[in-house]
């Protein structure tokens, strides 16, 4: 449930604070943002790790780079996603609510602009091998595609679990080229998905580019991640004041590792008036412990080359998570939402499996798209919020992805055998 | 001052390289641990390098991860590690004995109260796979205000100006990883190593032990030749992973001679230097 202690929170810091503040100005120079972010890895990566971010350092300012970034989204990725009123929508839940459409890039979700990006890097790097995670397998598919163009061999690691649940992704992977290596250790997902890829990184780091596909890792990723993100961000906020002439007064995102939630909330950050939401999986309720909330239900700790809130036991083993959808399956986040909810300036909250489930109908029956069961969390966080801001007011949804991937998944919940 | 410097001290004097062997902890099972760590020190060992079980072991190989996962499954956590190097220390006061692990059980726990209990359990240094020095200097601060040496790994990807920065925040000694890869990766080149190790020496004062792909006596003999410290990790727990299977849990004493017996071979291995 909304948290109307957070909301007073998150509004009373953002009056003073947030209008001002240079968010711009974190990560600092050693990767942080507060006590959250950092390098946590083993020393063997820190050399790559090191050339990685004094390259990205360099590229980030360089306005060759920026321009090839920015043609690959304009003409192979299909940018800037549309804008879009949904109407019906907006009439049953009772404030209106605007798409960001990223289901519509090429790929079919947010995912591909970092890979364009972390790509281009790699290219520029020497590396003739690409590495990834993936877990509901967007990711990997968009890394597959950036090394099918590239001509760059690619192997995705994805939980033996998640291989399972999402096979129209995996077979997308094989016939772009990929190889797809289901993981078979500790919980078949997401998590042991990244911990395989870290291990042929160290293994193989002469010739090799990780893509971590979300905001977190050690340092530079959550700042990369971000920066190749904050396209939505910026996007959007430029179409809400083209279209309506006002920024929306929410802004809703799902967050798994909070990739598509930093692309799009990074541009508001200083709109104090502009309060941000971020939905976590609640999988089959935050009480029962069968979820996938650090944020909400978690604590601070060092996971995958990063400090953030995490899911763990006493003995600070990580635990395992539960979600429908296995792009949220994950039991950490990344470091700067940690720091934007310790700021106040977001406030996050958990999305049951069935709230999503719910949702995921909403969007296809009021709208006539598909959403992504990720991004279902965000509508359903979107419902929750709509009557607390009625009929006048503009809550913008980030729209990660589309669905067509889940719909085995959906079926199998609603016990019909497709 | 832990027990690790005056060992390395005394191994010198006898021109002799220290055998460190590697275990999980709490691996097959935790009532067989400290009597692992007996049976390794009647073998010959002179330190011991115990593994803190966790849930996301991303530096370690598949032998190593699944010991971590077998001793999970009787959930070990760093507060039963402490327990271990207590009762072991209550038959042995010499030994020096390390703990290799990752940050986060250290962090649920507290890294003061870490420091505390490890000190009243008799422990000489702690190695976290994923805190390099960057990140490291809270716990090695209170490591070494409870006479804990805090241990730094190099790589083979460490360049010659962080290996100067790692010898003046490490102590005890260094744990130099033979190759790119997680533990249990495939055999070394030893002749290559040897140039590595020079190296190293003349950025750091410290000893210099060798970890990662000794997998036997010949080349745990190769490596001691020159280095201060041989440190066997997979292959011996590929032993104890073959041997537990089926073992009777109430009686650990067939695994324990096993074990006992090669590191024995080892160590015989390992003397030959002192003798030609
Ligand atoms: C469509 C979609 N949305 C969201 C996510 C979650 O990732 P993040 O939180 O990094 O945006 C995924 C991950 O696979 C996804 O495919």
């Amino acid at each position: 449930m909304d948290n109307p202690e957070n909301r007073k929170i998150n509004s009373t810091i953002a009056a003073f604070d947030a209008a001002t503040f240079n968010f711009a100005q974190y990560p600092d120079e050693h990767g942080r943002f507060g006590e959250f972010g950092g390098k946590y890895v083993a020393e063997t990566l820190m050399e790559a790790i090191g050339e990685l971010q004094d390259a990205y350092a360099t590229f980030r300012n360089d306005p060759e780079f920026i321009r090839e970034f920015e043609t690959d989204l304009r003409d192979y990725v299909g940018r800037p996603s549309a804008m879009y009123y949904a109407a019906r929508m907006s009439e049953a839940y009772g404030a209106q609510i605007w798409l960001k459409r990223e289901d519509l890039n090429h790929t079919g979700a947010h995912k591909i602009n970092n890979a364009i990006g972390q790509a281009l890097l790699a290219k520029r790097l020497g590396k003739t091998r690409i590495i990834a995670e993936t877990g509901a397998g967007q990711h990997g598919v968009a890394t597959a595609t950036v090394a099918a163009r590239l001509g760059l061999e690619c192997v995705v690691y994805m939980g033996a679990e998640d291989v399972a649940r999402q096979q129209p992704n995996v077979f997308r992977m094989k016939l772009l080229g990929a190889k797809v290596v289901p993981v078979e250790s500790g919980t078949r997902t997401l998590k042991d998905a990244l911990n395989e890829a870290m291990r042929d990184w160290v293994t193989n780091v002469d010739n090799t580019f990780y893509i971590i596909g979300t905001v977190a890792g050690p340092h530079p990723y959550p700042q990369m991640v971000r920066d190749f993100q904050s396209v939505i961000g910026k996007e959007a906020r430029a179409q809400m004041l083209e279209k309506t002439d006002r920024l929306p007064d929410a802004v809703v995102a799902c967050v798994g590792g909070g990739s598509n939630a930093i692309g799009i909330f990074h541009a508001f950050l200083n709109d104090k008036d502009v309060a941000l939401y971020g939905a976590e999986a609640g999988g089959e309720g935050v009480a029962t412990g069968r979820h996938a909330a650090p944020l909400t239900a978690g604590r601070p700790g060092v996971l995958h080359g990063n400090r953030t809130y995490l899911m763990e036991d006493e003995n600070g083993q990580i635990i395992g998570t539960h979600s429908i959808s296995a792009g949220l399956d994950y039991p950490g986040v990344g470091p700067e939402h940690s720091w934007l909810k310790d700021l106040g300036r977001v406030t996050y909250d958990a999305i049951t499996d069935a709230e999503a489930m719910s949702a995921f109908h909403d969007v296809m029956r009021y709208e006539g798209i598909i959403p992504a069961l990720e991004s279902a969390h965000a509508f359903a966080y979107a419902k929750k919020l709509a009557p607390q801001y009625g009929k006048d007011k503009i809550i913008l949804v980030n729209l990660s992805g589309r669905g067509d991937k889940d719909i085995n998944t959906v079926a199998k919940m609603e016990g019909i055998n497709l | 001052m832990s027990r690790i410097s005056p060992l390395f001290e005394q191994l010198r004097q006898q021109n002799r390289t220290a055998l460190i062997p590697y275990i999980t902890a709490g691996d097959p099972h935790p009532d067989a641990t400290v009597g692992i760590m007996h049976a390794l020190v009647e073998g010959g060992a002179d330190m011991i390098e115990l593994g803190v079980p966790f849930s996301d072991p991303m530096a370690d190989g598949p032998v190593i991860a699944s010991a971590h996962e077998r001793a999970l499954a009787h959930h070990v956590g760093l507060i039963h590690v402490l327990d271990m190097v207590k009762s072991f220390r209550e038959t042995n006061l010499k030994t020096p004995v390390i703990l290799m692990g990752y940050q986060n059980p250290i962090e649920a726990m507290g890294i003061d109260r870490f420091a505390e209990l490890a000190q009243a359990a008799g422990l000489d240094g702690v190695l976290t796979v994923d805190l390099p020095p960057e990140e490291a200097e809270p716990a090695s601060r209170a490591y070494r205000a409870v006479g804990i040496d805090p241990i730094f790994l190099i790589a083979p990807t460490t360049h010659a100006e962080r290996v100067r920065h790692i010898a003046k925040v490490a102590s005890g000694f260094i744990y130099y990883v033979s190759l790119k890869g997680v533990t249990g990766a495939a055999n070394l080149d030893t002749d290559a190593l040897a140039g590595r190790l020079q190296e190293i020496r003349s950025d750091c004062g410290l000893p210099v032990g060798v970890g990662f792909g000794i997998r036997n006596a010949e080349t745990a003999a190769a490596v001691g030749k020159v280095a201060d410290a041989v440190i066997i990790g997979s292959a011996l727990v590929q032993l104890i992973a073959d041997s537990a299977a089926g073992a009777n849990t109430d009686n650990w004493a067939a695994l324990r001679q096993k074990l006992q017996d090669f590191m024995a071979q080892i160590r015989v291995a390992l003397d030959q230097k002192t003798q030609n």
